[in-house]
């Protein structure tokens, strides 16, 4: 059985597949009823109604159903339930599970005890791979992602995008660019564990003076959270916002991307500028998921 | 019952059957015992010894269990904590074998993943599991990386 659990257990030739695959539907190269009769159970144990819109989006394109259960009706549902029990109970119902979980690792247990594929749709600040590859797609259909400078901006220390997309990138042979306010640097291990895996790391504090270098521009939300007041906040999130300004002189082809929602990372001036490429990258979320799921159940 | 052994250490009470786990670092005997599960309120009869002169080590800690032959699954746990440790089974009062200890490849059920987000620490029907890594033990649900201080992770 085909499970989707983390960027970590696929490798280059399975995301170039998926991601071919991902384009072939995007260009409305498939038979309209490929799941026509499949139903996917769309398991949210937290909020993520864009997940699971573009999930039950996807489902529907393909011909197939889908049934939802939202963070309020799931937790009411698993009360005193193990998630292993629930898990075992929708895979008589359905023939996939897409799963979204406030804790860490609970894809991967959803697979153990599941008799149907499992697709995690995040697991707290563990994985959301379906994101990774619409990222990748993002980039690929404008310009090969081998040899590009990439940098990725924003809280690297807590955002799972940021980790899982450079794991994915290091298959690529890219160079990334860490930009993060002091505190939210990459962690070590992860920054070691891309450096072993032939990546180069570039680390920088100050978006300025890399801008300009770059192919390809993550940014990801800072939050408030993560900082002591707001006046704090407010400080580092003024000097890592992107301004049409800070976007002088940076490279033609430059891709600026957003996981979605922003906050006030991107003055919305940019949104007119030819950079700004994360609307497009959000709706790239339907033919990425819809080739996971025709994948796992095909 | 005191008496020398050949090789100039304290045996303290010679045992029939068991197992004799010597070369142990010294000061990690109790972890030791954690590690294999073996607690105040298990039946097995111990003894340790802690801080013991070795020609070999400087100083070491030794363990003897009675009437229990570990397995390796079990002996291979201590390699975390004690590297150079060595599993003497003993029969009818000899050492009947003698083997090192070594480092697992995966480790099930016997550390507690740090991460208080991750799954294996809610009320789920699994054990931790752990890939043992040159650089620490990697969490195979949350990722994370236990990278030293493995004693006090210990269930
Ligand atoms: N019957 C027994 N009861 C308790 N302890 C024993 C018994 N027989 C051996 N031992 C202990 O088991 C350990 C290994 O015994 P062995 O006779 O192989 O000693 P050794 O030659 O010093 O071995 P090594 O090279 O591993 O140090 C020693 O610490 C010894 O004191
Ligand atoms: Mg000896
Ligand atoms: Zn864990």
């Amino acid at each position: 059985m085909y499970h989707i659990i983390s960027i970590r257990d696929l490798e280059r030739k399975e995301l170039d597949y998926l991601l071919d695959r991902a384009q072939e539907f995007d260009t409305g190269n498939y038979q309209p009823r490929m799941l026509e009769d499949k139903l996917a159970a769309l398991l949210f144990f937290e909020p993520s109604t864009r997940t699971r819109m573009s999930f039950a989006t996807a489902m529907a394109r393909l011909g197939g159903r889908s049934i939802s259960v939202d963070s309020v009706e799931a937790s009411s549902i698993v009360k005193g339930e193990t998630l292993a029990d629930t898990i075992r109970v929708v895979s008589g119902y359905a023939d996939a599970i897409v799963l979204r979980h406030p804790k860490e690792g609970a894809a991967r247990l959803a697979s153990e005890f599941a008799s149907v594929p499992v697709i995690n749709a995040g697991d707290g600040a563990g994985q959301h791979p379906s994101q990774t590859l619409l990222d990748l797609y993002t980039i690929r259909q404008s310009m090969p992602i081998k040899g590009l400078d990439v940098g990725l901006l924003g809280d690297l220390r807590y955002g799972r995008t940021a980790h899982s997309l450079a794991l994915a990138l290091s298959l690529y042979g890219v160079t990334l660019h860490t930009i993060a306010p002091g505190g939210l640097e990459m962690p070590a291990n992860i920054t070691l564990e891309l450096r072993e895996r032939g990546m180069e790391v570039v680390e920088h504090e100050d978006v300025e003076e890399v801008v300009r270098d770059l192919d390809v521009l993550y940014v990801t939300r800072i939050q408030r959270e993560r900082f002591p007041d707001s006046a704090s906040y407010y400080n580092v999130a003024s000097s890592y916002r992107i301004t049409p300004d800070l976007l002088a002189g940076v490279r033609d082809h430059l891709m600026i991307l957003h996981p979605l929602p922003r906050a006030g990372e991107i003055d919305p001036a940019v949104d007119q500028t030819p950079y700004a490429r994360y609307f497009e990258q959000a709706r790239n979320g339907v033919p990425v998921r819809m080739a996971l799921l025709h994948e796992v159940m095909k | 019952m005191t008496r020398k052994d050949p090789s100039g250490g304290l045996i303290i009470s010679p045992i029939k059957n068991g197992t004799v786990i010597d070369h142990i670092t010294a000061g990690e005997a109790l972890n030791v015992l954690r590690i294999l599960g073996i607690t105040g309120s298990t039946r097995e009869c111990l003894s340790i010894a802690t801080n013991v002169k070795s020609k070999r080590m400087g100083r070491k800690d030794i363990v003897k269990i009675e009437n229990r032959e570990l397995c390796t699954e079990e002996v291979d746990r201590i390699a975390l904590l004690a590297p150079q440790a060595k599993i003497n089974i003993i029969r009818d009062f000899q050492v009947v074998e003698k083997k090192g200890v070594e480092i697992p490849k995966v480790l099930k059920g016997v550390v507690r993943c740090p991460n208080p987000g991750c799954i294996t620490n809610a009320n789920e029907p699994v054990e931790s599991t752990f890939e043992v890594l040159p650089k620490g033990l990697h969490c195979l649900y949350c990722d994370w990386l236990v990278k030293n201080d493995i004693a006090s992770h210990i269930i």
